[in-house]
């Protein structure tokens, strides 16, 4: 109804009014997270004390809590989920499916692997396992796009099923390699449902140094998958490269998930259920969809792992976790309230 | 304005297109047609460089199509497939700024230019109003005009349609039909279109191309084309060919008395005359 009676002759899009409310709405909300997160853990502190930390450094015992321990974690908790996010925007965008997140091409399998393999199997070179992953994951995302180049290009199909068929290969080699080396598995576990603890302000740094011009290259992928969209023949005939692009899209969305996999391990959740959310609520409009996912995605992570790490304290549950409880209920309701997947309605 | 030439291309070995010759001339409008399984899509993807010939050549204005670079096509030539996204949940003037993609380099923001055309896309398919409407709100005709103010944004010198009544009521189909004479005489955008309707094909096109099993059988104005011969040479069937008051023919089928004798005989092309008819 509404649609209708804001769509004749207004100038504006229908969902303007909606799009700038929400954007202020997840502006605050990732403000009031960062500060939430910072403030909460096993030492409570206040908001004074958190001013006189990070703005005037005054040399005080909790110094070392934010600045080594909560602030590192808090940042990097929003840059993975940040990446995570506009990775699954991408790849829904891409795949025009909505399952589609950036697990569909092998990326966080292969990360996964590579990750496993040099816990378990060398773990005197665990200081490489950031960049491991992040191979791993690229040369999978690579191998599955490779197998599913037919003589004239590649074709969205091909791409998922030749996905599930190279995740399948790449589970089942981790899953051999845990069973053979089950006595030391237990140094994974927490990495394979994602895990945030233990980041330090080195790799804040490191994460803040490939993030954020990860973030900003995607921002060039909006345009491609408006047009991409419209289907390849469309695409084509208004003069886009579709291969191209759609290469470029798969790299873009594997570096951003290397990235984060490499630091965090198996966060999964993020990237497939932020953009359908965000998408429900604002339209299907990728100019729109993947700023308020990346910033949706950052806030929610950092909320589930300070709940995770506060809630049941001194039991500090994965993040992973939380974020699947918190995010399922959400989703449905979300799902219920407004009937449908948007583009993806069936 | 396009030539084809000695096009061969080969799909699977029960479909192929052989050595396709045709002109499409400037500020005409030339309808195919032809019974399912011709090639008549076909034809028209090689023709919009969406498919790549086996053999033969393609020349757009005195160029071979391969040479032409994708924006550069896109400014001159555009098509609009027979299915589109239908569920793409995109408002009207979302969808026609898209068409002004070839025009644009690195910036996303419209120039004048592009605000002008795009108005003037809306005007001419009568959507104006509809501007900030969903796709999936609007009914199929509205849709289809909505698609084809995206391709004429693109301002193409040739219009290629691949069915573009499929799926719409009489209403729709008139409107449709209308908007791309519209197109043709005010604007002087030629077009190329694939229909299904054979009559609607001899009334409003300028000329009529005979598609069957992948060959050119029959070429010329729908005063011409328009015979029981060629009706009964490529769909089989025997037809009454009448004329209206501007001398457009228009056909309607005979109704088959000796159906019994005719199963035997064509039992293998039954199916696919009544389709192509219908």
């Amino acid at each position: 109804m509404d649609r209708q009676v804001m769509a004749v002759g207004a100038k504006r899009h229908p969902y303007y009014r909606r799009r700038v409310l929400t954007l202020m709405v997840l502006l605050v909300f990732l403000f009031s997270v960062f500060v939430y997160s910072i403030i909460t853990g096993s030492v409570k502190l206040s908001l004074v004390q958190v001013w006189d930390c990070l703005i005037e450094r005054k040399h005080t015992p909790n110094e070392t809590i934010v600045w080594d321990l909560r602030l590192p974690r808090t940042i990097v908790g929003m840059i993975v989920g940040m990446c995570l996010a506009v990775a699954g925007t991408i790849m829904q965008g891409v795949m025009r499916n909505p399952l589609a997140d950036p697990g569909i091409i092998g990326v966080s399998s292969g990360a996964a692997l590579m990750a496993v393999t040099i816990t378990i199997v060398f773990p005197e070179h665990l200081a490489v396992l950031p960049i491991a992953a992040f191979v791993g994951g690229f040369i999978t995302a690579m191998i599955v796009y490779a197998l599913s180049w037919q003589a004239k290009g590649t074709s969205i199909g091909r791409i998922v099923l030749v996905g599930v068929a190279i995740n399948a290969v790449v589970g089942a080699t981790m899953s051999a390699i845990m069973l053979l080396y089950s006595d030391r598995v237990e140094a994974v576990l927490p990495w394979m449902t994602g895990v945030i603890s233990g980041a330090t302000m080195e790799q804040a740094k490191l994460l803040l140094m490939y993030g954020v011009p990860g973030l900003l290259l995607s921002l060039l992928a909006i345009k491609p998958i408006r047009l991409l969209r419209l289907g390849d023949d469309m695409a084509k005939l208004l003069g886009h490269h579709v291969e191209w692009s759609r290469f470029f899209l798969i790299v873009v969305s594997a570096l951003l998930t290397g990235i984060a996999v490499s630091v965090s391990g198996m966060v999964g959740f993020i990237g497939l259920v932020i953009p359908h959310i965000v998408r429900m609520i604002v339209g299907d409009d990728e100019r729109v969809v993947l700023p308020f996912s990346a910033l949706a995605g950052g806030a929610f992570l950092v909320l589930a792992d300070t709940l995770a790490r506060s809630w049941f304290d001194p039991v500090e549950l994965p993040v992973g976790l939380v974020l699947s409880f918190l995010g399922g209920p959400f989703f449905l309701y979300i799902l219920y309230k407004r009937g449908g997947l948007g583009a993806f309605r069936s | 304005m396009l030539f084809v030439r000695d096009v061969v291309y080969r799909h699977s070995d029960s479909f192929a297109l052989e050595h396709i010759n045709l002109e499409i001339r400037e500020g005409e409008i030339t309808s195919i047609i032809g019974p399912n399984g011709s090639g008549k899509s076909t034809l028209l993807r090689i023709v919009a460089r969406l498919l790549q010939p086996l053999e033969g050549t393609v020349i757009l204005d005195g160029r071979q199509l391969k040479s032409w670079g994708q924006k550069e096509l896109a400014q001159t030539m555009t098509m609009l497939p027979q299915l589109t996204n239908h569920l793409l949940d995109i408002t009207v003037s979302e969808l026609v700024e898209l068409g002004r993609y070839p025009y644009q380099r690195w910036a996303t923001n419209l120039s004048q230019e592009d605000q002008r055309v795009i108005e003037w896309a809306l005007n001419v398919t009568n959507l104006t109003s509809y501007a900030n409407r969903f796709l999936p709100s609007l009914s199929g005709g509205e849709r289809q005009r909505a698609w084809i103010a995206m391709a004429i944004a693109q301002c193409p010198k040739l219009l290629l349609l691949d069915e573009p009544t499929n799926h719409l009521d009489i209403v729709h189909q008139l409107e449709v039909m209308e908007l791309v004479r519209q197109l043709n005489k005010q604007w002087g955008v030629t077009v190329v279109m694939v229909l299904h309707d054979i009559n609607q094909a001899a009334q409003y096109s300028d000329r009529m191309i005979v598609v069957k099993q992948g060959r050119i059988v029959y070429e010329g104005a729908p005063q011409q084309v328009m015979c029981g011969e060629m009706f009964r040479e490529v769909f089989g069937i025997d037809v009454h060919i009448v004329y209206d008051e501007d001398h457009q023919p228009f056909f309607f089928p005979k109704r088959r008395r000796d159906a019994a004798a005719a199963k035997q005989s064509h039992s293998s092309t039954v199916g696919s005359v009544i389709h192509g008819v219908m």
